[in-house]
């Protein structure tokens, strides 16, 4: 397992991404941060690692595979998403001016390194 | 396994670019083996995926597993690529049959019929959907002359008239070289719209849900067949709540939808007023952009029942 924090902050350089977080999928607990000031990390652990289990049944219940990858759409931004192994959720806040499709590819890979 | 199937697989095993996957999908769905079809099409298509034959694959099989939603789409995309694809014309005038639209199947059943006229599968249904289609303008003009006054009836020449051949345009074969319809992207399915415009139907892959997790329209069957809409729809229920408190909290503005992508589809939750929730399924060929596209168009429809259901 890579180190997290250097994934995390690795993560940070993706235009338009203000920070990303590793929760533990079972409690929404922060395990490692990277995130800019103003962006309520335990909320965004909590929310995010609580959503991605409700889908994680209701996607099991209509017989799909496990979600690999989440993204959340607000007027303002998005939260993304997606599972590193069964125990630990990566989650990123991304502003209206992302590249989310580039912010897909490097937290598939770092949900990779990390799982 | 039969031997054909067993040489089929050891040849495409050998070379995984071999166009061998159609006549493979084909002979496992005519078997039944719809799974098994449908991950050899799958496969096919990812490498093909400009192949008309491979779309009108998947279209074959979907509509096996009685996904006539999906197999729309897919005729739909293998006639974007081959607007002469006989096949796909004829499936989508059996679609267009079941559905009620008889001037859009008698199109579709009349060019595949052009195209292979020693069919006479193809010759039986377009006389089938013609006769439907008389039948239905007749009762409609008698239901019609009933209502008005004798004075104002029409001649009965124009009675004839109505129920004379409309004036569509049946597309030939010399024009096969362009678009004989308009298959834009943004085509709907007859079967969604059939179920969107009462909400009262079994459409697969679209489920309208309420606050408290009960089903308001739409369905959702597993790859396995098994209806699954009132447990999925249980375990949405609160995803609305939770999506909206998470955006609230991180200063994000109202949540606009959520795309889940999983190993074998792709999801997307998107919330048509309030207090309902619409989640849309698709297979992974389709992009989700895509699926957010049609998931659009699929609250547009919700929205409009639902106001008018108020």
């Amino acid at each position: 397992m890579s180190n997290p924090v250097q994934l995390l902050e690795r993560l940070s350089t993706v235009r338009g991404l203000r920070g990303s977080v590793l929760v533990s999928a079972a409690d929404g607990l922060i395990v490692a941060e990277s995130l800019m000031t103003g962006v309520d990390g335990r909320a965004v652990a909590a929310l995010a690692a609580s959503l991605m289990n409700r889908l994680r049944r209701a996607t099991e219940c209509a017989g799909r595979r496990e979600p690999v990858f989440l993204q959340l759409q607000a007027q303002g931004g998005s939260v993304l998403a997606t599972p590193c192994g069964p125990d630990l959720v990566l989650v990123a806040v991304a502003g209206p001016d992302a590249n989310v499709g580039l912010a897909r590819l490097e937290m598939l890979e770092a949900a990779g390194k990390v799982a | 396994m039969s031997d054909d199937i067993r040489g089929m697989t050891a040849e495409l095993a050998a070379d995984p670019d071999s166009l061998i996957f159609l006549e493979l999908g084909e002979a496992l769905r005519r078997r039944g083996q719809l799974d098994a079809a449908f991950k050899v099409a799958r496969t096919g298509l990812g490498r093909y995926p400009e192949l008309a034959r491979a779309h009108d694959l998947f279209a074959r099989i979907f509509c096996d597993r009685r996904e006539p939603d999906r197999a729309f789409e897919s005729w739909v995309t293998a006639l974007q690529f081959d607007p002469s694809l006989v096949s796909a014309h004829k499936g989508l005038g059996f679609l267009y049959y079941q559905a009620g639209d008889l001037a859009s199947a008698e199109k579709h059943l009349a060019y595949a019929g052009q195209a292979d006229p020693d069919d006479g599968g193809t010759a039986t249904a377009l006389e089938r959907v013609r006769a439907d289609a008389t039948a239905a303008k007749a009762a409609q003009a008698s239901v019609g002359a009933a209502r008005v006054e004798p004075a104002q009836a029409e001649p009965p020449a124009a009675t004839g008239d109505a129920v004379a051949p409309d004036d569509v345009m049946l597309p030939t074969i010399a024009g096969a070289g362009g678009l004989a319809f308009s298959f834009d992207e943004g085509a709907r399915s007859p079967v969604q719209e059939a179920v969107f415009s009462g909400l009262d139907g079994g459409a697969d892959g679209l489920l309208l849900v309420d606050a408290n997790g009960l089903r308001l329209g739409g369905g959702l069957r597993n790859p396995d067949g098994q209806d699954v809409a009132d447990s999925v729809a249980a375990l949405l229920a609160g995803v609305s709540k939770e999506a909206a408190r998470t955006t609230r909290l991180l200063a994000l503005g109202d949540w606009r939808g959520l795309s889940v992508e999983c190993g074998d589809g792709n999801l997307f939750l998107s919330a048509p007023s309030d207090s309902t929730l619409l989640l849309t399924v698709r297979g992974l060929d389709v992009p989700m952009g895509r699926v957010a596209r049609f998931a659009e168009r699929a609250s547009a429809a919700a929205r409009t029942w639902l106001e008018r259901a108020e």
